[in-house]
């Protein structure tokens, strides 16, 4: 036995990452987890393939500065509803989180869903958890070499499907991927397709649950949207504890032992390597894997379902049933985020259908405030640009309206192609007599000549030179 | 070129920016590891226990965890030292220092420039061949015109070319310096400088003034007196060396013409009369270097299209002239 002597020791300020191997797990969240895998990424990897009107259905060309999004044709001017977009994420954000918890982590974000595809790929090639727990321990041999190269190949593949994927929503994916593969994608390609392949390999295959650890700044602030209502995965201590193994024939009550016969399995399917039975922590991603894990092993030694299981914290505490926590859902907060998002929802839908595909602008000319003409007229020079979003041409007519006998001197009729806008000097004339000197108002207005019957107007100035 | 009165400064620059770069570094370096006071056996176990915790506690049972890092997280940081230090080695920022790649945002917008001209010039140069009627004819021409007269030449001439008091209108007949369109060009690349001479003096009198602006307004048509007219008419020898004896002008140095009812400065007697014993000074900017010869002879087939049918000068122009120049 050495003496005990006092000294330095050096401690590391960081530590490697502990590969977790998560267990393979089936039941009910198991199926609806991948149930949301499949609805995301048919929609994913499916849309830009569709088309619509000649093009691409969902095509955001940043280089042409218009976002096609099927029928709707979005510029610029229109980023308000990307605004009123991101509000509508934020506050159903809110709401689901205040009913359900973490369920943006477990089912739904690309994190979670990237790092199921190629865990599964994983499972397909190095087997399950004891044999890749086995295969990491073996020297490198040609089995290890040939699982491992072709584990990496196969996200490699997926990865670089998933980043030519993500910039055909930017460019025409056919295009993409036809340049792809004749090996003639632009330099600007090449480096957006290999930083999103990269960063899905990245992520999904190396980092996995370090990013919903450090990364992600969701899971710093979930827990401020929880309240005690919020249905979360809950270890149900009161019936599980004090936990014990025991021959399924001894009576566990009489010894005094709770529900949690302690196979570990809860902890060794989780993907964030946690051990839910010391309570919510800020890991845990509300996969539900637990409880899939925790039910199918109650299942083989015949106890009830649920030792794990989505409950809240009044009902822990007050012992509450199903029935009570249910009627906790709808609550005020609840119903607060609920009627709002409708209305927001209804907004966005009602002024996104009531758009007019017609925008004008009115500039007048500066160089000369108004000049006289002959018959005593007052002549004021603008430059009207208009904006036709929609992929129609059109034929349209400008007419002005405010003073008594105020008219365009040039042409009525304007032509224009379908997404496109034109400047369009024109000159109009007011009978000097019949308007105040100075500044008058003045409004343009803008018709569809077709059967579209839209109309804009624009608000201007005609100046009389005193 | 220094940037700085003082080579002090590049020096401080420097020095700040490394000192804190591999400060960082530093920082790194001396808090990945904590040495830790222990004793005996339990020593590992008893270390990372101490090592986890900053050590102080408040209110009694309060403390301050210390857990250690994720280990890539610190190799990110260390790789993002590294890119600083070799961003520093190619770019400027160092001070003074100019970088390895020699970058500057002047000759990167020299490159853009030669980009631009590389993909546009070609279309430019195209119709510099052409002759400046069969351009005028020319649909996307028109429309490039038109853009670049909205752009360059309407804060004078005005969005509709109808021009301005001083400032020429585009759309008539009525051309100082000459209407063909070779004299267009000519007066876009070059510029126009043109002067009435202060001729208050030279005349004598205001009523001398008086009496030859009324002269001038009779030459069109427009309401004058007739009996200044004719005081004026003896004195007009005065102003036909510019203006012609007929008054009908000289394009060569571009006197207007008096005896048509379009006015540059403006047709009242008091205008008149004002130009006459003022005198006036008009400038057209020369727009050679800052257009190029391509953009200006694109321009100038647009400017004589305002006041001429291209269609109608195509069918009477020799066929030879529409032949694209090799």
């Amino acid at each position: 036995m050495s003496q005990p002597q006092p000294h330095i020791a050096v401690v590391k300020m960081y530590k490697a990452r502990e590969e977790i191997y998560p267990r393979e797990v089936s039941g009910r969240f198991s199926r609806l987890r991948w149930l949301c895998v499949w609805l995301t990424q048919l929609v994913f990897y499916g849309l830009p393939w569709l088309s619509w009107n000649g093009r691409q259905s969902v095509l955001f060309d940043l280089g042409a500065r218009k976002f096609y999004i099927f029928g709707l044709v979005l510029w610029p001017q229109d980023f308000i509803y990307l605004a009123a977009l991101l509000i509508i994420c934020a506050y159903s954000l809110f709401l689901f989180t205040a009913v359900a918890g973490r369920v943006w982590c477990g089912y739904a974000c690309p994190q979670t869903v990237y790092t199921e595809i190629f865990m599964w790929i994983e499972r397909r090639i190095e087997g399950t958890r004891s044999a890749r727990m086995r295969l990491a321990r073996q020297p490198w041999n040609v089995e290890k070499v040939a699982r491992k190269g072709g584990k990496h190949l196969a996200w490699t593949a997926l990865a670089l499907w998933t980043g030519l994927t993500f910039v055909g929503y930017f460019t025409p994916i056919q295009t993409l991927v036809h340049e792809a593969t004749g090996l003639t994608l632009g330099p600007w390609e090449w480096f957006w397709v290999i930083f999103y392949a990269f960063a899905t390999y990245g992520n999904a295959g190396w980092m996995r649950e370090q990013v919903c650890k450090y990364m992600c700044p969701y899971a710093r602030f979930q827990s401020a949207m929880f309240d005690k209502d919020t249905l979360i995965v809950t270890y149900d201590g009161v019936r599980g504890e004090p936990r014990g193994a025991l021959p399924k024939h001894e009576a566990r009550a009489e010894r005094g032992l709770g529900d949690c016969i302690d196979c570990s399995m809860c902890v060794q399917v989780c993907p964030t390597g946690i051990d839910i039975r010391k309570g919510l922590q800020y890991e845990c991603i509300g996969c539900a894997a637990c409880i899939d894990a925790c039910d199918s092993v109650m299942d083989k030694v015949g106890m009830r379902h649920g030792l794990i299981r989505y409950s809240t914290d009044h009902a822990m505490k007050q012992g509450w049933k199903f029935k009570q926590v249910r009627e906790r859902i709808f609550r005020p907060r609840v119903l607060v985020y609920t009627g709002l998002l409708v209305l927001i929802v209804a907004a966005f839908f009602t002024t996104l259908a009531m758009r007019t595909p017609l925008k004008l602008d009115v500039i007048r000319d500066r160089g000369s405030m108004g000049r006289e003409v002959e018959d005593g007229l007052i002549e004021n020079v603008y430059r009207l640009q208009i904006m036709n979003t929609a992929e129609t041409a059109r034929h349209l007519r400008i007419t002005v309206h405010g003073i008594d006998g105020i008219a365009l001197a040039t042409s009525n009729a304007i032509d224009i192609d379908g997404t496109t806008s034109r400047v369009v000097p024109v000159r109009v004339r007011a009978p000097g007599s019949r308007a105040n000197p100075g500044s008058n108002k003045i409004t343009f207005e803008l018709q569809s000549l077709d059967g579209a019957k839209l109309d804009v107007r624009e608000k201007a100035v005609f100046i009389v030179p005193r | 070129m220094a940037d700085f009165t003082n080579g002090f400064w590049d020096i401080y620059i420097a020095v700040l920016t490394l000192v804190g770069i591999l400060g960082c570094a530093v920082l790194l370096w001396s808090q990945s590891k904590q040495k830790v006071l222990v004793d005996g056996e339990k020593a590992t176990a008893d270390a990372t226990a101490k090592a986890l915790t900053t050590g102080h506690i408040w209110d009694e049972d309060l403390t301050e965890l210390n857990t250690p890092m994720p280990r890539w997280w610190m190799i990110l940081f260390y790789l993002t030292i590294v890119f600083g230090l070799v961003y520093l080695v190619l770019y400027p920022g160092l001070g003074s220092y100019a970088g390895k790649l020699h970058w500057q945002s002047s000759t990167a917008y020299q490159e853009e420039l030669k980009k631009a001209d590389a993909e546009y010039g070609p279309l430019f140069d195209k119709y510099l061949h052409q002759d400046l009627k069969v351009v005028a004819a020319d649909p996307q021409a028109h429309a490039i015109g038109e853009r670049l007269f909205l752009t360059y030449c309407s804060q004078c001439h005005g969005s509709d070319a109808r021009g301005n008091k001083g400032i020429p209108n585009l759309t008539d007949q009525d051309w100082l310096y000459g209407g063909e369109p070779e004299t267009i060009k000519t007066t876009i690349m070059n510029g126009r400088n043109g002067q009435m001479p202060v001729m208050g003096p030279v005349l004598g009198s205001d009523q001398a003034v008086t009496d030859v602006a009324n002269y001038v307004l009779s030459l069109s048509g427009s309401t004058h007196d007739p009996i200044r007219a004719v005081f004026g008419k003896e004195k007009f020898a005065n102003c036909a060396p510019c203006h012609g004896a007929d008054g009908k002008g000289n394009q060569a140095i571009g006197a207007p013409n008096l005896t048509d009812k379009i006015w540059l400065w403006g047709g009242s007697i008091d205008t008149v009369e004002t130009t006459i014993s003022k005198g006036r000074s008009n400038q057209m900017p020369a727009w050679k270097d800052f257009l190029g010869e391509a953009k200006v002879h694109v321009l100038a087939a647009y400017v004589w299209s305002l006041s001429n049918d291209p269609k109608a000068a195509a069918q009477t122009a020799a066929p030879a002239d529409n032949a694209p120049k090799q």
